[in-house]
């Protein structure tokens, strides 16, 4: 019984060890392309932000003319002023300048007699590549204003501190960590699609694939209960995803230093505690997903049957990731006991050195393993029936 | 010795098998023939526990197949309708991934494919991978496959099911080879001069039922017909009449 298990357990390993395709999946394409690919957005996203605060700032002003000290001060603070459009609300609109300065003709009367004097800020709230630019722009203008004000009391003899009855001090909490860890929401997705990659292709060789190529029949002619052989091609299926996760949590812990996470006061927690802990609430999902690939894929007749079948399942443990960051809930205990939703909370939490605590980890392992073992029950009861062994 | 004792098997309204029972003893061929669709592959599959019947019984060498389907599997060596091999595995790794899982050691899965692979003379391909092999090469290395374990009773599908001449005449030699040493062959056909050539005894099944279990000899006195053939279709024929 045991070594019938691995007997298939050897077998399917060997055999798809000679499958080209399927190594260069699971060895190359699952685990390496989703953490290069995310390295290099983070990269290019970072380093663009960073070039923006140091670069001079271009500002289109109309009416530059109507305030010269206005403007010098800008220049001062490293804006350069640009000729303004014909049509400032069309520009912005059209993405053709991120933001204009308006200084209306009234400017110099108003500040002359000591009143409010207006200038305009056009832009669009929604171009999320201009709001760097139009909060440098603004505290510019802003400083100016409150350091007229307080010379213009000073020159009434009264101290500007009347002015400033509530002062806000900022006190941010975040720490290095969990600024990073916001940025890294996405990864704990490609570790799961890596372990879903990771075993696919066995998934459907195992069950559709044999099935298709007619071997599924002789090999049911054999004194070997079919629990035995479902064991041995999950185990197969799930180490094949393993490895993919591992090589994963590998590559991204090395291609992790290489970000220039320190640029922006953050630091990622990529040691060897968090590659073990990633891996310790990994394990079980990798079981679970290769029991629902097995599971989806013996339904079908054919290879491509299966393929589709997969495919939407893929979107499955996209979901918690999805809704995390649509509504960005809290951590709550409960979320430890869903399986996926769990590892995505916890492993954004190794991320950021953030503290999980052994309940917790026990709820999230062993959540997701009661799970695997209801859809293992469930595969191996189709397993059972008649139906599954007919080739035509 | 494989007896079958009045076995059902519907899917659905259909009834693939309606009553069948026959016996096929130890030291004789037995051939099951019928047109396309008589139910002899169902048949075959309750055979080899892969489906269970409805109602019925199977005994393999006394064993009833509904309460030890592992060990009836134990005694019977099949090549099923399907007959698909590992094509990322060679020849020799498709007998001993078999071999394996009956549970035999690896000295004597060596000696089992070694004895094989010059019986059904197929030295040529027995290293290389299944892949592209043709029709006899690939029913050659699914036989071997089914009779690592030595199996007193063998049951065969179709067996020169896509063979050509050449293959046909081996794999018909190789099953009198069967009978020679003493085992329980069971094989179906829809070829009448195999089953007249090779059989002690032709059980003709037709609509899920069996119409005649005689030697060959015996269907033709019984017919009165010159040929196998003849004796074949009016068999056949005067149960059509029968069921209209």
């Amino acid at each position: 019984m045991k070594s019938a298990v691995l007997t298939v357990f050897w077998k399917e390993v060997r055999e798809n060890l000679r499958d080209r395709r399927t190594v260069l999946t699971t060895l190359l394409t699952g685990p390496l392309f989703a953490p290069l690919v995310f390295a290099i957005i983070i990269n290019v996203a970072v380093t663009r932000e960073l070039d923006k605060a140091e670069k001079p700032l271009d500002v289109p002003v109309v009416g530059a003319e109507h305030a010269p000290n206005l403007i010098a001060v800008l220049k001062q603070q490293n804006i350069v002023v640009k000729d303004a459009p014909a049509d400032p609300e069309r520009a912005v609109r059209e993405q053709d300048a991120d933001l204009v300065l308006r200084v209306p003709k009234d400017y110099g009367d108003s500040w002359r007699k000591g009143e409010p004097a207006q200038v305009e800020l056009v832009f669009d709230a929604s171009q999320r590549d201009a709001q760097s630019s139009v909060a440098r722009l603004t505290r510019a203008l802003e400083g100016y204003g409150q350091r007229t004000g307080a010379l213009r009391l000073l020159a009434r003899g009264i101290a500007p501190d009347v002015a400033r009855p509530l002062v806000v001090a900022a006190r941010d909490q975040s720490t290095a960590q969990s600024r990073s860890g916001n940025l890294f929401g996405m990864l704990p997705y490609f570790f799961i699609l890596g372990g879903f990659i990771g075993g696919m292709a066995l998934a459907i060789d195992t069950t559709a694939g044999e099935r298709e190529r007619q071997s599924l029949e002789p090999l049911f002619a054999n004194p070997v209960t079919r629990g035995s052989l479902l064991a041995g091609k999950l185990g197969a299926t799930a180490s094949f995803a393993l490895v993919t996760v591992l090589i994963s949590i590998v590559a991204f812990s090395i291609v992790g230093h290489f970000l220039p996470t320190e640029k922006l006061g953050m630091s990622l927690e990529l040691g060897l505690r968090f590659g073990v802990l990633t891996l310790c609430v990994m394990l079980p999902l990798v079981f679970l997903l290769a029991t629902l690939q097995t599971l989806a894929a013996a339904f079908a007749k054919s290879y491509r049957e299966a393929q589709t079948y997969l495919s939407l399942l893929m979107f499955v443990p996209i979901i918690p990731t999805m809704l995390l960051s649509v509504f960005p809930l809290k951590v709550q205990t409960w979320m430890y006991a869903v399986p996926v939703m769990s590892q995505q909370v916890a492993i954004t939490r190794f991320l950021r050195g953030d503290f999980v605590t052994t309940p917790q980890l026990l709820l999230c392992f062993g959540t997701t393993a009661i799970a695997a073992l209801v859809v293992y029950l469930v595969t191996s009861r189709i397993y059972a029936s008649e139906r599954l062994a007919i080739s035509g | 010795m494989i007896e079958v004792t009045d076995l059902h098997k519907s899917f659905g309204a259909v009834k693939a098998v309606d009553g069948v029972s026959f016996v096929a003893r130890d030291g004789e061929i037995t051939g099951l023939l019928g047109p396309n669709g008589a139910g002899k592959t169902t048949t075959l599959r309750m055979l080899y526990t892969l489906m269970n019947p409805d109602a019925g019984s199977v005994r393999v060498d006394g064993i009833d197949a509904a309460t030890d389907p592992l060990a009836v599997r134990r005694r019977l060596g099949v090549l099923p309708d399907a007959r698909g091999l590992y094509k990322r595995l060679t020849c020799r790794e498709n007998i001993a991934y078999f071999g394996r899982l009956h549970g035999l050691d690896e000295a004597t899965i060596r000696a089992r494919s070694a004895a094989a692979i010059a019986a059904l003379d197929m030295a040529d391909i027995a290293d290389r991978r299944t892949e592209g092999f043709s029709q006899g090469q690939r029913v050659k290395t699914a036989i071997a496959r089914a009779l690592v374990h030595d199996p007193r009773n063998v049951i065969l599908d179709e067996p020169t099911n896509g063979l050509d001449v050449m293959a046909t005449r081996a794999m018909r030699a190789f099953m009198r080879k069967l009978k020679d040493e003493g085992r329980c062959v069971l094989f179906s056909s829809h070829i009448m001069q195999e089953v007249g050539a090779l059989c002690d005894r032709i059980v003709v099944i037709a609509r899920g039922k069996v119409v005649a279990d005689e030697s060959p000899a015996q269907l033709l006195a019984q017919t009165g017909k010159a040929s196998l053939e003849d004796a074949f279709v009016e068999i056949i024929g005067s149960e059509e009449g029968l069921a209209a």
